[in-house]
C-alpha cells in the first residue's frame, strides 16, 4: 500500500529531445490511475520512469513516502505487466511466477503457497506446468498478472497490457483487472491509448499529450468538463464536435461568448428536430452525408448546408430511425451543453 | 501455410536446380564415392597393381594405436577450440550488446578476423609465439616459462588451438550478438524488476535463451575444428612435433599424399565423413526440436 507522487518530473534524452516536460501527479493509496494519450505522448516513458527502467532527468518520484529517483527497479517494490507480457519463455508458468520470489530468497513452502494462491485467483491452476508458448494470448496475460500479484508489491504498473488481445477478450480482461485491483487494493498506474479502457478503469484519469498533462480528474469530470480542445477530442467516442467560431454565423446565435474561438458539443447532446433550439442554445442546419447504425444507436454525419468547407458534425441518435442521405435537418443543443474554448485551446468557464 | 508452386513446364524445375546439383555431384558425390571405392582397394608401393581387399583397410586402421591417438587428439583439439572460442565470443558479444557509442565500429572490427585466410592467421600467431622470433614468446620466457612449441607437443597444441580459435571467434561473435539482440528487452527488464541482478539475469534468463545458438555453434565449431583447421596446422606445425598436432584431417593428408597409402587414407576420410554426418544429423534433430524454447 502506498501513494505515488510525481513532482515536476522531466525526461530529456541525450539528443536533446524532451519527452516529458514537467509532470505533477499524485496517486492516492489504493487508487487506480490511468495515463492516457496518443502514441508518442510520453505516457509509457513516464511509467518506465516510475518503474526505474528509465532515468529521471529532473524532478522527483516518490513511492510510499520514499523518493526512488536513484533506487534500482528491484528495490522499488513495484511489479509491472508489459505489453508483450515479457514472460520468461524457457520457464514454466509456475517458475515464471516464482522467479521474483526466489530472487528475494523467500523460503520454498511460502513461494509454493503464494503461487498457488495467485493461480487460484486468476484461474490458471491447470496451466502451472506449461511453457508460455503453449498458452493463448489471454492465458499469457493472466500469467503476467500472476507474476505481478505473487510479489504483493506496493504498486502495480501496467504498460498497455490489453492491446495484444482481441476485442472481446480485451473487454473481459478489463473488467477482471478492475475487480482484481479493487480486491487487492493495490495502488496502480495503467498506461493505455484506448480512451474507453481509460474511462472504465480509472479512479484518476491523466490525459497526456506531447509530454505534458492536459487534464487530471475523475473520468466523468474529464468527460463532462474537458479542460482543453485536445481532451475534448480525445475522450469520448465518437469525439466531441469542435466548431471554429471565427467567421461563422454561429457567433451571432450564441450572443455573449466571451473570447471563445472554438465551440464544442458532444454528439449525444445534439438533437435532430424540426423546430428550433428555443432556449438561446445552438441550432445547426445540416445536410446528411453519412449514417452509421450500430444497433442501439446511430450516428448521423452532416455538414452545415451553407458552409461547404466546415467540419463534419456528428449527431448521436437513439435507435435506428435516422434521416435519409442528402436530407436537410436541424440539430439543436441547449446552451448548458455547450463547451467553449479560448484561442489557446483552454476551456472558458461558462 | 504451405504453398505449392505449380510449374507450367515439366522440365523447368529440374532445369532450375540443375546448376546446384551439378556442382554438388561433381565436387561432393563423385569424390566421395571415389573415396569409398578407394577405401576398399590396396595399392602396391609403386602404384603398379591394385587389389580389392574389402574392409581390410578399415580393420587395419582400427587396430593401429596411432589412429586411435589421432582420434583422441582431434577430439581434445576440437573441444579446446569450441570451448575457448565460444566462451570468449560470448563474453565479447555480451559486452558489445550494451548500448555504447561507436558500436558499429568495434562490432565491425570484431568481425574482421574471419576474413583472414587460415594460413595467414597461422603465420600471424607464429610471429607472435615463435620461440626465437616471437615477441610474446620472449615475454613468456622472461616470466620463466620454457615456451617452445617447436619441441614441446603441448605447447604446439596450445599454439594451434589459439590460432584456430581466434579465427573462429568472429563467426561465433556474430551469432551470439544476433542471438542476444533477439531476446526481447522487456524480458530482461521484467527480470530486473523481479529482483535479479545483472549476473543472475545473465545466467537465469539470457543464457538459457541462448542455448539454441550455443548448440548450433558447438556443432559448427567442431566441424570447423575437424576440417577447416588444415591450413592452420599445415602452416604452423605440419602436424608436429612428433605428431602432437596431427589431427584426423591432417593424418589423411600425410598418409595419402605423403605416405602414398591411398587405401588407408581413403578409409580415414570415409570415417571422417561419417562422423560429420552424425554430427549434422544430431544438430538438425536437436535444432528442430529446440529452436523455439
Amino acid at each position: 500500500m502506498a501513494n505515488v507522487t510525481l513532482r515536476n518530473v522531466r525526461k530529456t534524452y541525450p539528443g536533446g529531445f524532451e519527452a516529458i516536460k514537467g509532470i505533477d501527479v499524485a496517486v492516492g493509496d489504493g487508487q487506480f490511475c490511468v495515463l492516457v494519450g496518443p502514441s508518442g505522448c510520453g505516457k509509457s516513458t513516464l511509467l518506465r520512469m516510475v518503474a526505474g527502467l528509465e532515468t529521471i532527468s529532473s524532478g522527483e518520484i516518490e513511492i510510499g513516502e520514499r523518493v526512488v529517483n536513484t533506487i534500482e527497479p528491484a528495490d522499488r517494490d513495484i511489479a509491472m505487466v508489459f505489453q508483450n507480457y515479457a514472460l520468461y519463455p524457457h520457464m514454466t508458468v509456475y517458475n515464471n511466477m516464482a522467479y521474483g520470489l526466489r530472487n528475494r530468497g523467500m523460503p520454498k513452502p511460502e513461494i509454493e503457497q503464494r503461487v498457488r494462491e495467485a493461480a487460484r485467483i486468476l484461474e490458471i491452476e491447470a496451466l502451472l506446468d506449461r511453457k508460455p508458448r503453449q498458452l493463448s494470448g489471454g492465458q499469457r496475460q493472466r500469467v503476467a498478472m500472476g507474476r505481478a500479484i505473487v510479489r504483493q508489491p506496493k504498486v502495480f504498473l501496467f504498460d498497455e497490457p490489453l492491446s495484444n488481445l482481441d476485442a472481446k477478450l480485451r473487454i473481459a480482461m478489463r473488467v477482471e483487472i478492475r475487480k482484481l485491483q479493487r480486491r487487492l487494493a493495490t495502488t496502480s498506474i495503467y498506461v493505455t491509448h484506448d480512451q474507453l479502457e481509460a474511462m472504465t478503469l480509472a479512479d484518476i484519469l491523466v490525459v497526456m499529450n506531447g509530454g505534458v498533462v492536459e487534464q487530471i480528474g475523475s473520468p466523468l469530470e474529464v468527460y463532462h468538463r474537458p479542460a482543453t480542445t485536445f481532451v475534448a477530442s480525445f475522450i469520448g467516442a465518437p469525439p466531441m464536435n469542435l466548431i471554429a467560431l471565427e467567421g461563422s454565423e454561429l457567433r451571432r446565435q450564441l450572443g455573449d461568448h466571451g473570447d471563445a474561438t472554438t465551440l464544442g458539443i458532444r454528439p449525444e447532446d445534439l438533437t435532430l428536430t424540426s423546430g428550433d433550439a428555443g432556449d438561446g442554445g445552438l441550432a445547426l442546419k445540416l445536410r446528411v452525408d453519412a449514417v452509421e447504425r450500430v444497433g442501439p444507436e446511430s450516428f448521423v454525419y452532416g455538414r452545415p448546408g451553407d458552409h461547404q468547407g466546415e467540419a463534419e458534425i456528428i449527431v448521436r441518435v437513439a435507435g435506428e430511425h435516422t434521416p435519409a442521405l442528402g436530407e436537410h435537418v436541424l440539430a439543436v443543443a441547449s446552451r448548458a451543453k455547450l463547451h467553449l474554448f479560448g484561442r489557446d485551446g483552454r476551456r472558458l468557464e461558462p | 501455410m504451405h504453398k505449392n508452386v505449380v510449374f507450367q513446364h515439366r522440365w523447368l524445375p529440374y532445369l532450375l536446380i540443375a546448376p546446384q546439383l551439378l556442382i554438388v555431384l561433381a565436387f561432393f558425390y563423385w569424390p566421395a564415392l571415389q573415396a569409398v571405392w578407394q577405401s576398399f582397394l590396396l595399392q602396391d608401393a609403386f602404384g603398379l597393381s591394385t587389389t580389392f581387399v574389402g574392409f581390410e583397410n578399415y580393420v587395419e586402421l582400427i587396430r593401429q594405436p596411432e589412429y586411435f591417438g589421432a582420434v583422441i587428439r582431434t577430439f581434445v583439439f576440437s573441444a579446446l577450440i569450441a570451448g575457448s572460442s565460444l566462451s570468449f565470443a560470448l563474453l565479447l558479444a555480451v559486452m558489445a550488446d550494451k548500448p555504447l557509442s561507436g558500436s558499429t565500429v568495434y562490432r565491425t572490427l570484431l568481425i574482421w578476423p574471419y576474413a583472414v585466410a587460415p594460413a595467414v592467421a597461422g603465420v600471424l600467431w607464429i610471429f607472435m609465439l615463435h620461440p626465437s622470433l616471437g615477441m610474446v614468446a620472449r615475454g613468456l620466457r622472461a616470466l620463466g616459462l620454457d615456451w617452445n612449441p617447436l619441441l614441446n607437443g603441448n605447447h604446439a597444441m596450445i599454439l594451434v588451438v589459439l590460432a584456430a580459435a581466434w579465427k573462429q571467434i568472429s563467426y561465433n561473435f556474430l551469432f551470439f550478438l544476433a542471438g542476444l539482440q533477439s531476446i526481447p528487452k522487456s524480458v530482461l527488464e521484467a527480470a530486473a524488476i523481479d529482483g535479479a541482478g545483472p549476473m543472475r539475469r545473465f545466467w537465469t534468463v539470457t543464457f538459457p535463451l541462448l542455448t539454441p545458438t550455443i548448440f548450433f555453434l558447438i556443432v559448427v565449431n567442431i566441424v570447423y575444428a575437424f576440417f577447416d583447421t588444415f591450413g592452420i596446422i599445415d602452416a604452423m606445425t605440419g602436424g608436429g612435433p612428433a605428431k602432437a598436432t596431427e589431427t584426423l584431417v591432417y593424418k589423411v593428408y600425410l598418409d595419402g599424399l605423403l605416405g602414398g597409402n591411398l587405401g588407408s587414407s581413403a578409409a580415414q576420410s570415409v570415417l571422417l565423413m561419417m562422423m560429420v554426418i552424425v554430427l549434422t544429423a544430431i544438430q538438425f534433430r536437436y535444432v528442430e526440436r529446440k529452436v523455439t524454447y
